[in-house]
């Protein structure tokens, strides 16, 4: 049984968003690196890059697979944890503590598409 | 209709371990178990054991058994001693591999063989031995439904096979050869020292049965098991080839590299002369290895370019190498860019990352001589 942590929002596609003031924190969920496996690499953007709101950011890459990470918010990269660089398994290890990217967002309405905790935990079953 | 999956022998064992199974070769197949680098890591240093039962056998006797084994088969046959076994392909008139084998000489006074085959082309290469067995006094039995398999690998294979399995006879195997045993039911036995890993190890061949209580024993004894995942990548470090990526219809050995195992001497084969051609006017495309300097990782299917973007081959398979820590791949490329020390450029999603071309066996194998 996976981990969902209440007081964040999910995405369809298994990133979770912790919202700051006017910053999404986002990450992948525990059911997201269980899938995926031992995660070897991260690929990041860089700050200052801009995406829209479904479109890919990035990439986890286990052993056997690569998964494309989605933006769950359109907005500006405002930091990257470039400590994935080096240590990608800490996804495996923490996937709520190890977040990937910190993005200001554009439009906050955006954040009521995405899933609380008990819709997450019915989409994900 | 979706064709039915079949399972092999060890399934509802692999269900009960907690395995991620997944479908391959028509079967459905452990992928993982403890995760696929624990248990890549088990083979390199210490042992495991895998379920590759869905692998097909076929066996080869007759008056005709040798000329015919030769005939279908690459490599040449006719040196070999009872009880050694060799590698090879069956291909097309035109050089296309049909699949890659090892062929077993069994302890018979006259000529008679067992042909390891792939999974996924059980039907295909005993229709195809059939369809060439014509003018040949030769009798071809697919047993692939009625034999079980298991593969011990790793540098720890020896000690668990002899103490956990009590076939004390395979200490005297060298890389290569097999000897027979039987069950308590009188059953056959096979044991070769052969594997898919790179490392020393053995492969079991026996009826369900028996082949279920080794698999029971070896995990009594905390042997770790082994999914498919990581057969992958240990066999891909070694720089062994995977039908269907390295070696198909469309690619010949000479293409991936194995003229080694194709006795262009012999007086025939089928393919022969197809593949003489190749040799003697280039390969349209040669597989090379290429190491990143970058952590991305090549997949298979990914462009293999030149720096200016022009596209020259595609990869075959790729990974971040477990027990090199570096991002590796086969890939298919054309001729001109196959010599060592080249630089190519891999296309990863948005970006191309540099690489220069490598030996195909990344890893330093670790066979028993």
């Amino acid at each position: 049984m996976s981990k969902i942590v209440e007081g964040l929002l999910y995405s369809e596609s298994h990133e979770w968003v912790k919202v700051d003031g006017g910053v999404a924190i986002i990450g992948v969920s525990d059911f997201a690196q269980a899938e995926m496996g031992d995660i070897t690499y991260v690929d990041l953007p860089s700050e200052d890059d801009e995406f829209a709101a479904g479109e890919s950011f990035g990439a986890l890459e286990s052993v056997k697979a690569s998964s494309e990470l989605y933006c769950p918010v359109s907005g500006r990269v405002v930091a990257v944890n470039s400590d994935l660089e080096d240590a990608p398994e800490a996804i495996n290890e923490d996937p709520y503590g190890a977040w990937i990217i910190k993005v200001e967002m554009s439009d906050n309405s955006e954040l009521s598409k995405l899933m609380n905790a008990a819709a997450y935990e019915q989409a994900a079953k | 209709m979706e064709e039915q999956l079949k399972i092999t022998c060890l399934h509802d064992l692999h269900v009960e371990l907690g395995a991620k199974m997944s479908p391959f070769a028509g079967f459905d197949m452990p992928i993982q178990y403890s995760g696929i680098v624990d248990e890549h890591n088990a083979v390199r240093k210490d042992v495991g054991v895998f379920d590759v039962s869905h692998m097909g056998e076929i066996f080869v006797s007759g008056e005709d058994a040798e000329a015919f084994v030769n005939h279908i088969f690459t490599n040449d046959v006719r040196p070999l001693e009872a009880g050694s076994i060799i590698y090879g392909m069956m291909l097309y008139e035109d050089g296309g591999t049909v699949d890659d084998l090892l062929v077993y000489r069994e302890f018979t006074d006259e000529p008679s063989y067992l042909l390891v085959v792939n999974a996924s082309n059980i039907d295909k290469d005993y229709e195809w031995m059939k369809q060439q067995a014509a003018g040949y006094k030769v009798i071809l039995d697919n047993q692939s439904d009625n034999f079980g398999q298991i593969a011990i690998q790793g540098p720890k294979a020896e000690d668990a096979v002899v103490d956990l399995l009590d076939l004390e006879d395979v200490r005297e195997l060298t890389f290569y050869t097999f000897c027979d045993a039987e069950d308590e039911e009188g059953n056959r036995v096979i044991v070769s020292r052969t594997g898919y890993t790179g490392e020393d190890g053995f492969e079991i061949y026996a009826a369900p049965a028996i082949i279920r209580d080794m698999w029971q024993w070896l995990m009594d004894a905390g042997v770790k098991p082994c999914g498919l995942g990581c057969r992958d990548t240990l066999r891909f470090e070694a720089g062994l080839p995977l039908y269907g990526d390295e070696l198909s219809a469309e690619i010949s050995p000479v293409m991936a590299g194995l003229s080694m195992f194709c006795k262009l001497d012999k007086p025939e084969f089928i393919g022969k002369e197809a593949l003489a051609a190749q040799k003697a006017n280039g390969p349209a495309k040669k597989l090379v290895g290429i190491e990143l300097a970058d952590n991305a990782i090549p997949r298979a299917g990914y462009p293999v370019e030149l720096e200016d973007g022009t596209q020259v081959g595609v990869v075959t398979t790729g990974y971040h190498s477990i027990s090199l820590d570096k991002s590796i791949c086969f890939a298919l490329v054309d001729p001109q860019y196959a010599a060592l020390g080249t630089s190519l450029w891999i296309h990863i999603r948005k970006r191309t990352f540099q690489g220069t071309v490598v030996k195909k066996r990344f890893y330093q194998t670790n066979y028993k001589k």
